[in-house]
């Protein structure tokens, strides 16, 4: 299949473009450093605030330990919450600048 | 022909390893269950090799597999590429002698997905085509991009490669028994015959198989064990507290600190951070290197061009987000498990990594060594580790076979334009001589420590790779000179900053253990606690350098201690006390310790004779000069910075010209590469 010649300058001053650049900048990064903030508090709590880690709160159950567990679950949320608004609203975006693509000269 | 070539591979593979097979820790007699476990996995995979191979003609069959991989089959083949046997067995092996420190391992290698989901799968499949290099070359000049993208993907893809086959070997003699050179060249033919004949097809369902093997093993042995608490985390955490062997260890990590603490301190001390990770600095280096290299791990990178769109990419990521992290919680369960099961002192015997915790808890839920189900479950995990190895070792090759055939010899010698025909040859024969490349440097590396490779590979992909795509796909002014510089820079100072680093072997300090274990230490007098030392700057943390105080932590008191005899007349002393003795149980313990001391007694004269009259490491260096165990901390920003820097200072019209064009399309997937139909 040939490819149609497009103008890709074009398409990337297109405000819908725009539009979907500037929220998916935002949100992405956004996303990316607190996950990256979060995860870093793991090895600077379990060296720096020990005392803290070692708190038992259910049974032998620790604060470190529940801390640990809870890296799992805000991953596994940062990538629902991700796929979600992507699957909704960024494909959608992207939908509309790809069947409208040619014809944005 | 390729069914007949397929076969007798297979054949091969398991013949030569049946006749070779000696000690391990599967017992002689249920060796034909490891063997007939595996050698059903071989002949599954070799029939999907075989069904692959058929449908295998094109480059883009070949290295892409037609695009026709679906986002949750390509969820489970990123698991079953990413799991390799390090985290199955050295994970959980960590866990079960050292507790909470070695369950942090497992936190990075998850999290590590969040930068491969939100900025890196989807832009790649929309721009990329086979490899790394294409990225690059996008918008950068294509031969110049494509040179050091080939130099770092087969630079990375080594030292993974290196680790995982001596790794493997090591991990194969001491489960099975199996001669360390024919597991090496079993491993390499098998793997061969996948890449070479199914290409990415059957590499894709190679990794699924083991993946599905793998958690379904992981699932059953934490059903088993934590069953008996009826899953309740508490009442499974009590048990370890309790357990005396943790204490034991416990007691045995922590030294002089342990004679004020009773012992359900000791057990809870196991569930606390501390007892394996002394340096928080190299922690935080470790795991910078481990959440952001897995995005650069060129091996992974091509399993996103096999999927048909973006969407099938973002959701590949995320099956393999819920797969892995899964699997990552399981270790918990299976390292504490082994701990409280099977014991630190047990798994330590067998293997000092703690490699063969996972399987010597599967013996013991099973019912122990000496039941039929026992040796099965072992027999089955010792199989699933072979496959492991296999799966893992055959996407590597193939990442680092595309870019020698794709990068260097299509894109760079012959300017892109070979024929069709004539680039699925050089695909084909970059992985025979990526293979058998491979299987030498397996066979040449033995005995040698290969653990800081994978992390020297974590690093240059997070301070070469990372950096070069993360700019040219979203800044604008990122450009040829800026990914060029960076990638090099970053590299040579991961690898660089290694060389000089503790991971290396020090004549002098090997020696002076050496001659400890032979002639015993003199009598210590007892002394008073000591408070920390900060180190005198941060510098110092980082470098041996002159003038610098280095930090230690502190120091309980401790009571005096004896002088410990040098190993001969450690061994007289002990033949002389088993003479006297009359219960088995002893009788046995003294043995197994004469056997660990003359096991020692050997490594030292050894020791000895090797590094008799050397002084300096091969870098010329009397104690590391770098003070940490990994490069990260300085080399990812490092590599980020030159990228900057280059980019700023000189000026490429065509990476400008591009932009537009790369922008629009990683974020719409316009002229995204197609599937092929069949």
């Amino acid at each position: 299949m040939a490819k149609t010649v497009m103008n890709w300058a074009a398409i990337d001053a297109d405000p819908r473009f725009q539009t979907l650049h500037r929220k998916k900048t935002a949100f992405l990064w956004g996303l990316m450093l607190f996950s990256v903030i979060f995860y870093f508090l793991l090895p600077i709590g379990s060296a720096y605030f020990q005392e803290l880690f070692k708190v038992k709160v259910w049974g032998p159950l620790n604060i470190g330990i529940v801390f640990a567990l809870s890296q799992f679950i805000v991953a596994w949320a940062i990538a629902g919450i991700y796929a979600r608004r992507a699957n909704r609203e960024f494909d959608a975006m992207a939908e509309a600048i790809i069947r409208d693509a040619h014809n944005i000269r | 022909m390729n069914l007949k070539l397929i076969g007798g591979a297979a054949a091969l593979a398991l013949v030569s390893t049946l006749a070779f097979a000696g000690a391990g820790a599967v017992a002689d007699e249920y060796k034909w269950m490891t063997f007939a476990v595996f050698g059903g996995i071989i002949a599954l995979t070799m029939y999907v090799t075989y069904w692959a191979a058929r449908q295998t003609h094109s480059t883009s069959e070949f290295y892409a597999a037609g695009r026709s991989v679906t986002g949750v089959q390509n969820g489970w083949a990123i698991a079953g590429d990413y799991l390799s046997a390090a985290s199955f067995l050295g994970i959980a092996g960590l866990i079960s002698l050292y507790g909470y420190d070695g369950f942090m391992y497992s936190v990075g290698f998850l999290v590590a997905y969040i930068t491969v989901l939100l900025v890196i799968a989807e832009p790649c499949r929309n721009i990329g085509k086979y490899t790394l290099g294409d990225i690059l070359a996008f918008r950068n000049n294509p031969k110049a991009s494509k040179t050091v993208a080939a130099i770092s993907t087969i630079t990375v893809s080594t030292f993974y490669l290196t680790a995982q086959m001596v790794g493997g070997g090591v991990l194969i003699k001491t489960l099975v028994g199996i001669d360390y050179h024919v597991s090496v060249i079993g491993v390499g033919i098998l793997m061969l015959t996948y890449v070479v004949f199914g290409g990415m097809k059957a590499t894709t369902w190679v990794q699924i198989i083991k993946a599905v093997l793998l958690v379904t093993a992981s699932i059953l042995l934490v059903l088993f064990t934590w069953g008996q608490y009826g899953f309740s985390l508490p009442g499974f955490l009590q048990a370890v507290v309790g357990d005396p062997k943790v204490q034991a260890q416990v007691a045995k990590l922590v030294g002089d600190a342990a004679t004020n603490m009773t012992p359900e301190e000791l057990g809870q001390r196991f569930l606390e951070p501390g007892l394996f990770l002394k340096n928080p600095i190299d922690q935080i280096s470790l795991g910078m290197a481990l959440v952001l290299g897995t995005a650069g791990l060129p091996h992974i990178l091509m399993r996103f061009f096999t999927v048909p769109t973006a969407q099938d990419a973002r959701k590949s990521v995320l099956w393999a987000m819920g797969i892995i992290g899964g699997f990552y919680v399981l270790t918990l369960f299976l390292g504490l498990g082994a701990a409280i099961n099977v014991g630190p002192v047990d798994i330590l015997a067998l293997d000092k990594g703690g490699n063969m915790a996972a399987p010597l808890l599967a013996q013991y839920v099973g019912g122990g060594a000496d039941s039929v189900l026992g040796n099965l479950f072992l027999a089955f995990v010792a199989a699933v580790a072979f496959a492991t190895i296999v799966a893992v070792v055959a996407g590597l090759v193939l990442a680092a076979a595309s870019a020698m055939a794709h990068d260097i010899y299509v894109g760079i010698i012959k300017g892109d334009r070979a024929s069709p025909q004539e680039q699925v040859i050089a695909a084909r024969l970059s992985s025979v001589i990526v293979g058998i490349l491979a299987i030498a440097v397996g066979i040449a590396a033995e005995g040698q420590n290969v653990a800081h490779l994978v992390g020297m590979a974590f690093a240059v992909a997070a301070s070469s790779n990372l950096p070069a795509i993360i700019f040219t796909l979203y800044w604008k002014r990122a450009n040829t000179y800026g990914v060029v510089a960076g990638m090099i820079v970053g590299a040579m100072t991961a690898i660089g900053l290694v060389m000089i680093s503790p991971n290396m072997t020090y004549p002098q300090a090997v020696l002076k253990e050496a001659r400890k274990v032979l002639e015993g230490e003199p009598a210590q007098p007892a002394k008073e606690a000591k408070p920390a030392v900060a180190a005198s700057s941060f510098m110092c943390e980082l470098f041996a350098m002159e003038g610098c105080v280095k930090s230690e932590p502190a120091k309980a008191a401790s009571i005096e201690k004896p002088a410990k005899p040098g190993a001969a007349e450690k061994l007289t002393l002990l033949n002389e006390k088993l003479a006297t003795l009359t219960d088995a149980k002893d009788i046995e313990k003294v043995k197994k310790d004469i056997a660990a001391t003359e096991k020692a007694k050997a490594k030292a004269e050894s020791d000895l004779r090797k590094f008799d009259g050397q002084t300096t490491s091969m870098m010329g260096l009397e104690k590391p000069f770098f003070l940490l165990k990994n490069p990260g901390l300085i080399s990812i920003p490092l590599g980020f910075l030159c990228v900057i820097v280059f980019s700023l200072m000189f000026r490429d019209k065509r990476a400008e010209e591009m932009w537009d064009e790369l922008y629009v399309r990683q974020n719409t997937g316009i002229h995204a590469e197609g599937a092929t139909a069949h």
